[in-house]
This record gives structure tokens, C-alpha cells and sequence, in this order.
């Protein structure tokens, strides 16, 4: 079958895509975006989290076809998806992670830019990106994908999360290299600077 | 910034940093930027053109005869290129890392479930997975050997008829792998010395590596009739050594290269998909790409060895031991892997960080039909610090004493002989690192109430809003344990680095080219480091790993740092000595102070000890390029001898303590981890960063130990009943507590830097500091990982 959509804000055709096939199998093998990962196919470990109509979800249990028509955000889009939100103010393009979320219209304000596939250089980084850097939260790096998308999605929700929030938040994103902290560093690290830049909002 | 940050880098470094970005910095990683935007391309995300599937079938029963295999359906199926089974294997049918018995497909027999059988290649994994399933094989079922007792009956069938390997000799059971006795003084006579004795019999359940990046690569046949390889792995001059003779290829035509490694922690270690793929490829003609899905990859690796303690301490009443007798027993599973090493382990640290003359020690490994067993971070220290720590707390209560005292009281130092005759001839500060978890002040009591009522997330149970603090009681618990670093026993330990340094583009560069693998814990961070500190340069290139140049052995062992950081160290001051060469040559008549030998690279120039500029290295170099390849060791140890034990086995030792703070809810039996503070020595922080962060994931590693995680095996079949993330559990951001990490930098002068190996040691004592804590608040014994409900209610 043929799966139309939306991925990092450029509309895309996949073809002789089998019905069994999972929205992450499509985006990883026919899509050239292999920045969501797989790593339990069952929804349990979040490395492959990525925003379905502005929704986080596992893309290892979306089946291609429940794609179409809709708009996908992954880690490869993430800082341009960030950025059109920071020049929109707060929850300007309306991809604000509330059941519901994105409107065609308003995800395809912005359009993701291919990064330098050798150095990743060439694209700024959105805040949780360079965090997680920043923070030393990026060891094997393999959750680190769908960790992001689910943090950002939350400092979206919530801009000044408490810890209990934030452990909440990402609860359903195993990682098995840093034992969480500087997971946490990164996310308050975001979480501050973001307040600090942000012009004054009323929520 | 939130006011909860528990964790901090040392403001100050007081030594080592020449340049800016060196040794002593928490500079960033070099690949942090491709693995936030998705780039940084992992053994998974391989891809080639015209590139095929590969699947493996794997049996279904765990010893049995092959009857018969039935390929014919699976290679009618449309879109299937190959299906293979050990017949069509090109050259040698096993492999092993310390020992060749381990079958690239099964022959004959299966030993354990989920054992590879057969090969599908296809052009969509859906269809190399149907036409798998529809391959047909008859077993005729065998006895199982599945523990201790059924493995050294008298009329035990053997899981190996025909031993060839050199343990087999001095075994007391063929169905034991290897047997490793300490004896040293006389135990049974310092028992009579003893107040008090108390015994234990722990058991320790098998723990999974739990990687997140599945077992995956691409294989791509080459024109030369060779291959290329793009794997994850954690030594690939090892898995190179056991995939040529498996394809029948001289190891030139091998050519291997590091893919993005999604962790590692000792389940890397072995071959998993290396060979199947390259025999799918040779046999195509086309890549082949093979990806384990999390059930597979559960299967698809070695876990930690599940293993039975049993204990004897004596004390005397004033607090001193008297002596230690233990009996500990490994479950290597169906093949060896490095269940030798992990017995020796066992055996030569069982004493724990404790002075104790007088030791029985006895260690052995089986062969069993249960999943084989291997590396994982702790490498059979941690089993046994799991059992000496609970024996520490059980001898400290008895004689009324406080249970940090008491370990105190019989801490090893600097100079105490291990019970191997070998001296801790580096600082082995454990005392200190107990003070240190000792003093930290405690987390406030009932954290859990607030203005608005108790936040459930806080409370043992969570979200499940199983208690709003009734029944709840708090317990803290201590642990201590040493860890050995680097490949010990004997073992030809080396690294090699290749150093180029060149001037591009009006600068200087250097390039560190070496075959270490970047598992995550930060290596390339550290190579960058050190080559700027020896060479005085900004800019330094890492060369991707691989096979090109000599080996730099294990990521594993916490060695690479010691090992690789020591070889890139030496290699750059060979280099430096050859760009001294030439500015001597060209500028030596200029200033007399070229005829030092007190001269260093600093900030891209030759300077004197005294800080004087001579020249710059752009003027020295010119278009010239030096470039060394070298070998660096560490000191030699010696093998165990098979009677007494005795030898200086290891290289180095590392300590660890934690504390736990843990809250149990002790009706319905659960336990919510508050806080698991560590104090370790690390020698010297190359990266204050990184090394934080090793000392928290080690620690979580232990915590899930201690409450959650155990592959289980179902003893009647002999079968892994939780192949999943949804059955084998670690933990999550919610099951993980505050890590404060306080952290001593006490030099081992034998050691490049003074550096001591990190990863390992906080694995160890985490997992009897939680247990410690269990007790403490319920007053139940405990001698089982991981505690589960049941343990704690009774039911």
C-alpha cells in the first residue's frame, strides 16, 4: 500500500509498504530516518517515541497505515520543530502536545534542514538537544532519540516541571547507561534556560 | 536551576590540564551532537543497497538430539535467498572467545533454548522471519542438566562429551568448566579463635545486560572474496580471531569496522550475529543486514552467571575476622565463554575488601543446559560481594556492633596481602569511601508529604496509589566491595594507539587511530583528551575503530582507560621525542635550549620546562607528518595456581561503597529506593563528567539486581520463561533514586595518569547496600536477588 504523510514538516509518499509494518519500520527503512530507534518493538523501552499529530507515541506500535494523513515529528526534525515554537512564542504553532495537537496547517509553518550527515553540524540544536550534551546525559546514545522527543514534549506541557514531574514524564524511556541523572540535569538544564530566555507568558 | 541537584563536578582540577580540552576537563563528547539529532549511526541503522535480511532460527528446546532438518518450505518461499544450516558452513563450525565450542549453527545437538539452528536470508525481514518459521526439525529430547546436583551426578549426561580445552584436565567433573580453590593459612584453626560464626547460603539470579541497541550489523561481500564487516562489539580483534577461521578467510580478508555501539556492559563481549551474517553474505553474494529484536537479543548474548554462595565467617569479639570458608557456584550455562575467568574472579575477590588471613576459598563453574553465561560489569566479583556484605552485617549484629564499624574495623589498606599472596600495592582507602557514605546527611524523612497531600510518586508503589504512607517503614543499608581491573591471570593484556600528528591548514593536528570500542562510557572523549595534553595541540581527529590497526583489546573489565588511554599516552611521547628530533635538527644551533631534555609541547609549541617558547609546531613540522603505531602493557600478573590459589593474578583493584536509603511499604512487600549515594576511588578523573556518570549507571545497574531484575529460567525445561521488557524488568526513571557521587582521586603510580578502571566497582556494592536497606527496615533475612513482594509479605 501506499502511506501518505507528514515527517518533520515535509509532506512524503512511501510505497509497497506491507500492511504488517510499523509506522518506525517505515520511517527507519523506507524514509532514510533512522534516528528513531528500536529497541524492545513492543512499546515498553520509548526509543522509538516520536510525535504523531503533536501526540508522543511509541512508533513500533503504530501500524503505517494509521499514519496517513497525519504529521510525524522525529529526533531528526526536533530542532526545527523547537525552533518554529520559539518564534511562535510558547505554544504558537499549536503543537502544544494536547490530545488533538498539531493542525496540518500550523506543522507545516517549518520544515525541517538535513544536518551534515558526517559531522551533524550545520543545524543549531533545540535546548533539550544541546542539554543533553551540556549535562553529560548522552552516553551509548541509543535512548537518547526518543528521550528527547519526550522531554520536549513535556517542557512544552510544563515549563518548570518538578523533579516528580519530570521522572513521571519520561518513565515509559528506558536508559541503561546513565542511571537517570544527568537524564535529570539535562531536563532541569532545559528546563531553566528555557525560562530564562523566554519572554514573559502569561501560563 | 532546581534545588535538588544532588550530583557535582569539582570546581577546581588540581592537576594534569596543559592544554585547553585535556586531561582533568569534563570536555564534551565528540559524538554528542550526531547522537542528539539522530545522526550517529548505530550497528542497526547499517544500510547498503540490494541488501538482504538475515534470521536465524533458533531451537525450541534446550538438549536434544537433531533429528532431522527440513529446509525445503522456507527455500520455496517468494523473496527468500538462502537458507542455511551447519551443513552449508564453509570452514570451522565453532567458535569461543577462551575456548572453541560453541557451534556457528548446531550440529548434532542442541545444549540450551534458543540455540541457532538454521539461516534464512530474504529481502524483507518479515519474510526472512515466516520462512524461518516454516523450517522443520525433529529433536529427541535429552536429559537437562540444570544446577549443581544434576550436573555432578554420578550418572550425569555430559553437556560436552569431548573436552578438549586445557581446564578439562584438572576438573573433578566434566561438567564443571573450571574449579579454582584459594587456600591460604588454616582456616579451621582460626576458627577456634572465633566469638562468633555465622553462616549464609545466598543465591545470586541471572541478570541481563539489558543493552538498549539490539545485536545488528551488516555484512558486505567484497570483491576480493573477502568481507566487511560493520558491527557493534566491545573487542573486535577478538571476534576478527574467531570469524576468519569460521568463513575460511585469512583475517586480512576480515575487514572489520566499528559500527555505533547502543551498549554493551559485558554482552558484547562474544560473538553474536558477527559470523551468521558474513556466512549469509559469502553465500548471497549480497550485504546482508541482520537485527535481533529485543526477544531474540535475550537469547542472543551471555548473562551474568546465576550463582549459590555459601559462607563461613568468624569474628572475635572485639570485631576482628577470624577467618572466611566459601563455596561458590556458577551456572556457566551450555558453553564456556569466559566462565573460567569469571570463576577466577570469584574465587581471588571472595574475601571482599577485608583482611582475613585464613581462607578456604572454593569456586567452580558449570556446564549446565540453562543459557550460557559470560561477562557482565562486576564480572563474578559481584556475586560474591552480594555474600560477603550480607555476611558483614550478620557478623555485625551479632556482636552488637554498628555494621560501617565493623567493616571499618577490618578494612584492607595499602599493603594488605589478598588472599591470592598477592600485596594491594596502591591506595585501597575503603574505610574512607564508608566515613564518606556514612557522614553524607539523609534524605528528609516522609519526603512524600505535601501541601496537598501525599505525592504518591514518592511512595513505594508509585502511580499504583497503593499507600499514602501507612505501613511504610525506612531502612538504610551500607556495602563495600573491590573489583579487579583489567584482564588479569596471566593474560597478554595490550593496547595499541596510532598516532599522526600533521599540520592542515596552518594548524596542528593530531589523529588517534586506535581499535577501541565506543560502548558509550565516553572513550573518545578521554583519546581526545590525552592527545591534546601529550601533544600540546587543539585539534585532534578520532579515527573510527577498526581493524586497520593492532588491537586495543576488551572495552570490558574497566580497562580501556588504563589500557588505550596508556598506550595513546606512550604512543604520543614517541612522537613527541621524533618532533623534538626534527626541531633540534632544524632549529638546534638557535637556542641552547634545544639540548634539553626537559622540552614539552605546549599549546602548539615546543616550550621548555621553564615555559619558554621555541618554536611553533607549525614551523617544526611543516609538511612532514610523524606517525607511530605502538603496543603498551601493563605490569604481567601470573595465573592462579590450581591448588593453592596463589599468584599475583591481577593488575589493579578498584573500591566502591554505597549507602541506601529505601522505603518499604511492608503489607503488600515493595520497595521504593530513595537514595544510593556512592563514594569511590577513581585514581584520577580524566573526565569528571563521564566518570559521574560510569558511577551511576554501574549503580543502577546493581539496584536493579537487588529488586527487579532475573532472566528467569523454568528448571523443569530448562526454557527463559521472560524474554521481553515486559517481563524482565529495569529500571526506569521512576525506579531510580538520587545518585550522589563523591568521588576520591588517589593515584595508583603504576598506572598511566594514576588512573584506576571506574565502570565496575559501583555495580558491586549497590546491590547489597539495597538488600542491607530491605532488611534494616523489615528485619527479614534475604539471601535471594532480587527481592520481590513475595519475600517481603510472606506470601
Amino acid at each position: 500500500m501506499r502511506v501518505n504523510f507528514t515527517v518533520n514538516g515535509r509532506p512524503q509518499e512511501a510505497d509497497d509498504v506491507w500492511e504488517g509494518e510499523s509506522l518506525l519500520y517505515v520511517l527507519r527503512e523506507r524514509m532514510g530516518l533512522p534516528g528513531s530507534k528500536n529497541a524492545c518493538e513492543q512499546g515498553e523501552c520509548g526509543s522509538c517515541t516520536v510525535r504523531l499529530d503533536g501526540v508522543p507515541v511509541c512508533a513500533c506500535l503504530v501500524a503505517a497505515g494509521q499514519a496517513e494523513g497525519r504529521d510525524v515529528v522525529t529526533v531528526e526534525g526536533l530542532a526545527d520543530y523547537a525552533k518554529q515554537r520559539a518564534e511562535h512564542g510558547g505554544c504558537g504553532t499549536g503543537a502544544c502536545g494536547t490530545p488533538g495537537g498539531t493542525s496540518l496547517q500550523d506543522a507545516q509553518q517549518w520544515q525541517a534542514k538535513p544536518l551534515d550527515s558526517q559531522t551533524g553540524e550545520g543545524g543549531e540544536l533545540s535546548p533539550i538537544q544541546q542539554a543533553f550534551i551540556d549535562a553529560g546525559a548522552v552516553q551509548c546514545g541509543f535512548c537518547t532519540p526518543g528521550l528527547l522527543v519526550a522531554a520536549d514534549e513535556m517542557l512544552e506541557r510544563n515549563p518548570s516541571p518538578s523533579d516528580a514531574d519530570i521522572r513521571e514524564a519520561l518513565s515509559g524511556n528506558l536508559c541503561r547507561c546513565t542511571g537517570y541523572e544527568k537524564i535529570m540535569d539535562a531536563v532541569r538544564l532545559a528546563a531553566a534556560r528555557q525560562s530564562e530566555t523566554a519572554p514573559s507568558q502569561g501560563a | 536551576m532546581a534545588d535538588t541537584r544532588t550530583t557535582g563536578i569539582p570546581a577546581k582540577v588540581t592537576q594534569g590540564a596543559k592544554s585547553k580540552g585535556g586531561i582533568g576537563e569534563s570536555t564534551l563528547r565528540p559524538d554528542g551532537t550526531l547522537k542528539v539529532t539522530g545522526e550517529f549511526a548505530y550497528s542497526s541503522d547499517m544500510w547498503h543497497e540490494d541488501m538482504l535480511w538475515g534470521q536465524i532460527l533458533r531451537s525450541t528446546v534446550a538438549h536434544a538430539e537433531i533429528v532431522s532438518i527440513d529446509t525445503s518450505e522456507a527455500l520455496a518461499t517468494a523473496g527468500v535467498h538462502a537458507v542455511l544450516t551447519h551443513e552449508d558452513l564453509p570452514a570451522a563450525k565453532n567458535y569461543g572467545m577462551e575456548y572453541q565450542d560453541t557451534p556457528v549453527l548446531a550440529y548434532g545437538k542442541v545444549r540450551h533454548h534458543g540455540e541457532p539452528v538454521a539461516l534464512v536470508a530474504a529481502d524483507h525481514p518479515e519474510t526472512a522471519r515466516r520462512a524461518a518459521a516454516k523450517i522443520r526439525i525433529e529433536y529427541r529430547e535429552l536429559p537437562l542438566i540444570t544446577d549443581e546436583a544434576s550436573a555432578l551426578a554420578p550418572d550425569a549426561i555430559l553437556v560436552h562429551e569431548d573436552r578438549g580445552d586445557h581446564h578439562a584436565g584438572h576438573v573433578t567433573h566434566p561438567n564443571i568448566v573450571h574449579r579454582q580453590p584459594i587456600i591460604r593459612g588454616n582456616a579451621a584453626e582460626a576458627a577456634k579463635r572465633a566469638d562468633v560464626i555465622v553462616t549464609g547460603e545466598y543465591t545470586f539470579g541471572m541478570q541481563d545486560q539489558a543493552f538498549l541497541g539490539p545485536e545488528s550489523g551488516l555484512a558486505v561481500p567484497a570483491e576480493d572474496g573477502g568481507i566487511d564487516l560493520y558491527v557493534a562489539t566491545q573487542w573486535l580483534h577478538s571476534d576478527l580471531k574467531q570469524i576468519a577461521p569460521c568463513l575460511g578467510l585469512p583475517e586480512e580478508k576480515v575487514r572489520m569496522t566499528m559500527a555505533g555501539v547502543g551498549g554493551a556492559f559485558g554482552g558484547r563481549e562474544d560473538i553474536s550475529m558477527q559470523i551468521l551474517a558474513s556466512v549469509l553474505a559469502l553465500r548471497t553474494g549480497k550485504p546482508v543486514k541482520m537485527v535481533y529484536n529485543r526477544y531474540e537479543s535475550f537469547f542472543g548474548h551471555v548473562h551474568r552467571h546465576p550463582a549459590k554462595l555459601h559462607y563461613e565467617h568468624g569474628a572475635t569479639k572485639d570485631g576482628k575476622l577470624t577467618h572466611m570458608k566459601c563455596k561458590i557456584v556458577l551456572d556457566g550455562g551450555a558453553y564456556m565463554s569466559s566462565t573460567p575467568s569469571v570463576v577466577g574472579n570469584a574465587a581471588s575477590l571472595s574475601v571482599g575488601p577485608y583482611v582475613v588471613d585464613d581462607v578456604e576459598i572454593e569456586a567452580i563453574g558449570l556446564y549446565t543446559n540453562n543459557p550460557p553465561c559470560g561477562a557482565m560489569r562486576g564480572f563474578g566479583a559481584v556475586q560474591a560481594c552480594f555474600a560477603y556484605e550480607a555476611q558483614m552485617d550478620k557478623l555485625a549484629a551479632k556482636l552488637g556492633m554498628d555494621p560501617v564499624e565493623f567493616r571499618q574495623k577490618n578494612a584492607m589498606e595499602q599493603g594488605t596481602i589478598m588472599p591470592t599472596g598477592q600485596p594491594v600495592d596502591s591506595p585501597a582507602p575503603v574505610a574512607e569511601l564508608l566515613r564518606r557514605v556514612k557522614a553524607r546527611p539523609m534524605p528528609p524523612e516522609r519526603q512524600w508529604e505535601s501541601s496537598e497531600g501525599a505525592d504518591v510518586r514518592a511512595l513505594p508503589g508509585g502511580l499504583s496509589n497503593t499507600t499514602h504512607g501507612e505501613g511504610v517503614v525506612r531502612g538504610v543499608g551500607y556495602a563495600v566491595g573491590i573489583k579487579n581491573v583489567g584482564f588479569s591471570e596471566g593474560f597478554d593484556d595490550y593496547s595499541t594507539a596510532k598516532i599522526r600528528l600533521e599540520v592542515i591548514n596552518g594548524e596542528a593536528v593530531a589523529t588517534v587511530h586506535t581499535a577501541a570500542a565506543e560502548v558509550g562510557q565516553g572513550g573518545v572523549t578521554i583519546h581526545a583528551q590525552i592527545a591534546r595534553t601529550e601533544l600540546g595541540v587543539q585539534q585532534v581527529t578520532i579515527h573510527p575503530a577498526d581493524t586497520q590497526v593492532g588491537s586495543a583489546g576488551s572495552t570490558s573489565a574497566g580497562r580501556q582507560t588504563y589500557m588505550t588511554g596508556g598506550a595513546i599516552k606512550n604512543s604520543c611521547s614517541l612522537v613527541r621525542e621524533k618532533v623534538l628530533e626534527i626541531g633540534r635538527r632544524k632549529f638546534g644551533s638557535y637556542h641552547p635550549a634545544w639540548a634539553s631534555a626537559e622540552l614539552l609541547l605546549e599549546g602548539g609549541k615546543v616550550v621548555t620546562d621553564g615555559g619558554e617558547a621555541l618554536a611553533s609546531l607549525v614551523d617544526v613540522l611543516e609538511d612532514e607528518a610523524v606517525e607511530i603505531e605502538e603496543e603498551w602493557r601493563h605490569r604481567p600478573t601470573q595465573p592462579f595456581d590450581l591448588v593453592t590459589g596463589q599468584g599475583n593474578g591481577h593488575v589493579q583493584y578498584a573500591f566502591a561503597a554505597h549507602r541506601a536509603v529505601v522505603e518499604v511499604d511492608t503489607e503488600l512487600g515493595l520497595v521504593k529506593v530513595i537514595e544510593l549515594a556512592c563514594a569511590q576511588d577513581v585514581g584520577k578523573a580524566i573526565n569528571p563528567l563521564s566518570v559521574i556518570g560510569q558511577i551511576q549507571g554501574g549503580t543502577t545497574q546493581g539496584l536493579g539486581v537487588a529488586v527487579m531484575e532475573e532472566i528467569i529460567v523454568d528448571p523443569k525445561t530448562a526454557k527463559v520463561k521472560n524474554p521481553s521488557f515486559t517481563d524482565y524488568l529495569i529500571p526506569t526513571l521512576l525506579d531510580t533514586p538520587t545518585i550522589p557521587v563523591d568521588y576520591l582521586e588517589l593515584a595508583d603510580p603504576n598506572a598511566p595518569y594514576g588512573v584506576r578502571g571506574i565502570g565496575e566497582a559501583p555495580t558491586l556494592s549497590s546491590t547489597p547496600a539495597v538488600l542491607a536497606a530491605i532488611r534494616n527496615a523489615t528485619g527479614l533475612e534475604l539471601n535471594k536477588t532480587p527481592v520481590r513482594p513475595e519475600h517481603l509479605t510472606g506470601t
